[in-house]
């Protein structure tokens, strides 16, 4: 099984976005990156001038990258931005929205997170279309997941499933960052870039629970699937992806490949990333099929 | 499938959550009425809610009966290994005779469309195509013939995508007021373990509670998650995720961080959607009881005949539907409600 590294989400500046590629190029053990801007059209005006740059880097330290679509696509300039990455024929693509899939028709790409991939009729289906590799849903429980990447291996493709990083729950067409800030969409003044790692709402009596990150909500914790991996692999998955945050990736990726390698038990590369992750908890109950949030301590094998 | 008409425009939309309020809602003056069986193949999978295969085909003879049509939501996404499930209640749909399977899974609608090819396809709310080019996908691929367009478009651009696209146009004009974007969210599987999308339910009842607290306010809770709080004169709200108070680091005292419990009506806005080329108006409600469907099947049909005779409505009937109540136009009047 290999690592990936999904899409940036967050709104962070070109600079940080290039030195951040730039380290993950020299020294992530990961053998794909995704990259490209996939919930807000606003931002993607201030990586473009340094995306190519970026996607030589990464290239150069031997990744294999692929760009990846927007998960919202309603106005002109969204409908425009999906349509040309559609049609490029410079990297792989990696689609969010049905848009994507229509501009694509049958040139190969891959299905991203957003596409709604849970069953084994829709991946037939999908890779009747094209699809080389899909990222199914992040809430599916192991169950599913089993049947999805049997389905997908005997279809010849890949499939990938997130283990790490906060999980991604909603998306609207309204912006919650400028809502908090009492300022609309289309006047938010990128309030978002202010929040590297997600704006954290708790609840009245103060149990964090959510993050938002501009039209996307996600969850206060990260799901973190190290003792998981195992089974993912014996399940057929055959790429397990790190959802950057705004936390040393290089470390997280490292703790990932340790477990997968064999070197380290996952108790002890989950204490690892407990120390470069600190103030932040772990959940992984969509595995289990329960609440997301929940953390269920796996048992011993046997 | 019956050949029941689907040509004329306006054509309204009802809900029914049981067979009694299917009746109420042709009886009403409802075109068409929109339900589910009682599991986890549609988007309201609540307790002692929907129908079963023998209540379906007994409501679908009465509707028939009297000229309304019955659409069958078949709109969450089956989870791999259940896939039976859909196929199965699509079975049961065709032989009750629905006029039409409204779907949002790519596999269910090509199942539909290969196993029976003259059934009738709408693309759910479920779906999220906001654009053209994503209807056009489901219009090719599967023959499609309908869309329910997310809430989150204005009036201008919904005229734009009705001029892009080769199928009907069906918008929510009232009732409960979704904020994320359907078959996208996982908030309620992030609290509950129970997932909108593979079980059809959001903010279910059963992990709801209300706590009197020290200080005499009132809590609401979701599994356990204070979702909101009230001021002891304050009516509790039910605890929907997306319609609850939170705090910020610029909002410490508690927010509405998505969206008030708020209540979409679109009446004063009718005759601009039709000329916008909407063909159905939806009524949201499958929840509600059988006197609420009467009275809002009621005046929305007196509206809607009003616009087809080419006078102005009388709005005031519509307006009284949420009087007290705070009510929005949502997305549909500024690109401000972003």
């Amino acid at each position: 099984m290999e690592l990936t590294l999904g899409p940036v989400a967050y709104h962070w500046s070109a600079m940080k976005k290039l030195d951040f590629y730039a380290r993950i190029a020299d020294e992530a053990p990961v053998s794909t990156v995704y990259l490209g801007e996939v919930i807000c059209s606003k931002r993607a005006p201030f990586f473009e001038r340094e995306m190519p740059q970026a996607i030589e880097r990464l290239q150069r330290g031997g990744k294999r990258v692929v760009v990846s679509s927007l998960a919202e696509v309603m106005l002109n300039r969204e409908r425009q931005a999906t349509a040309d990455l559609a049609d490029s024929n410079d990297f792989e693509v990696e689609i969010n929205n049905a848009a994507g899939l229509y501009a694509r028709g049958k040139r190969p790409h891959r299905v991203g997170p957003f596409l709604n991939a849970y069953n084994e009729t829709t991946i037939a289906w999908m890779a009747g279309q094209g699809a080389t590799h899909v990222c199914l849903p992040t809430e599916m429980p192991a169950t599913a997941v089993a049947l999805a990447a049997k389905a997908a291996q005997g279809l010849g493709l890949g499939v990938e499933v997130q283990v790490f990083g906060r999980a991604p729950l909603a998306v609207s067409a309204r912006c919650y960052h400028a809502r908090a800030h009492n300022r609309t969409k289309d006047n938010c003044q990128f309030v978002c870039e202010d929040d590297p790692d997600g704006m954290p709402l708790a609840t009245r009596d103060g149990t964090a629970i959510l993050r938002v990150n501009g039209i996307q909500t996600q969850s206060e914790s990260y799901i973190e699937l190290l003792a998981e991996l195992d089974e993912l692999r014996g399940m057929g998955v055959t790429h397990a992806r790190l959802l950057p945050q705004d936390v040393d990736m290089v470390a997280v990726a490292n703790a990932f490949d340790a477990v997968l390698s064999g070197r380290i038990a996952p108790a002890e590369a989950r204490a690892q990333l407990g120390q470069g992750c600190p103030d932040v908890s772990f959940s992984n109950g969509f595995f289990y099929g329960e609440a997301g949030y929940r953390h269920i301590q796996r048992r011993a094998a046997g | 499938m019956t050949a029941e008409d689907f040509s004329k425009a306006g054509e309204l939309v009802c809900p029914a959550g049981t067979p009694a309020a299917l009746r109420t809602a042709v009886d009403a003056g409802a075109d068409s009425i929109y339900c589910g069986f009682r599991n986890a193949t549609n988007a309201r999978n609540f307790p002692g809610l929907n129908f079963t295969p023998e209540e379906l085909q007994a409501s679908v003879a009465y509707a028939h009966e009297r000229g309304s049509k019955v659409l069958l939501a078949l709109n969450t996404y089956p989870p791999a290994g259940k896939v039976d499930l859909w196929r199965e209640a699509a079975e049961h749909g065709m032989r009750a005779g629905v006029d039409a399977f409204i779907v949002a899974d790519m596999g269910v609608a090509q199942h539909i469309a290969t196993t029976h090819p003259g059934a009738r396809l709408h693309l759910s709310v479920q779906a999220a195509a906001s654009s053209p080019e994503a209807i056009r996908y489901y219009c090719e691929n599967f023959g499609v013939r309908r869309v329910v367009l997310p809430r989150i478009l204005t009036i201008p651009e919904i005229k734009q995508i009705k001029r892009d696209i080769p199928c009907e146009i069906e918008t929510f004009i009232f009732g409960n007021h979704g904020l994320m974007v359907e078959g996208r969210c996982s908030l309620t599987n992030w609290m509950t373990g129970l997932s909108t999308n593979m079980d059809g339910v959001c903010s279910p009842a059963a992990d709801v509670t209300y706590d009197r607290e020290a200080d005499g306010s009132m809590s609401s809770r979701l599994a356990g998650f204070t979702i909101d709080r009230f001021a002891p004169e304050e009516t509790a709200g039910y605890p929907t995720i997306c319609k609850g108070r939170y705090n910020a680091p610029h909002r410490p005292d508690g927010y509405y961080a998505f969206e008030e419990p708020i209540s979409l009506n679109l009446g004063r806005l009718l005759p601009d959607l039709m000329a916008a080329g909407v063909h159905a108006f939806k009524i949201e409600g499958r929840q509600r009881s059988k006197s609420y469907v009467r009275q809002v099947v009621s005046a929305f049909r007196r509206a809607v005949d009003d616009i087809r005779e080419g006078q102005a409505p009388d709005i005031g009937d519509l307006v009284a539907l949420t009087e007290g109540q705070k009510e929005t136009q949502g997305a549909f009047k500024t690109k401000k409600w972003r």
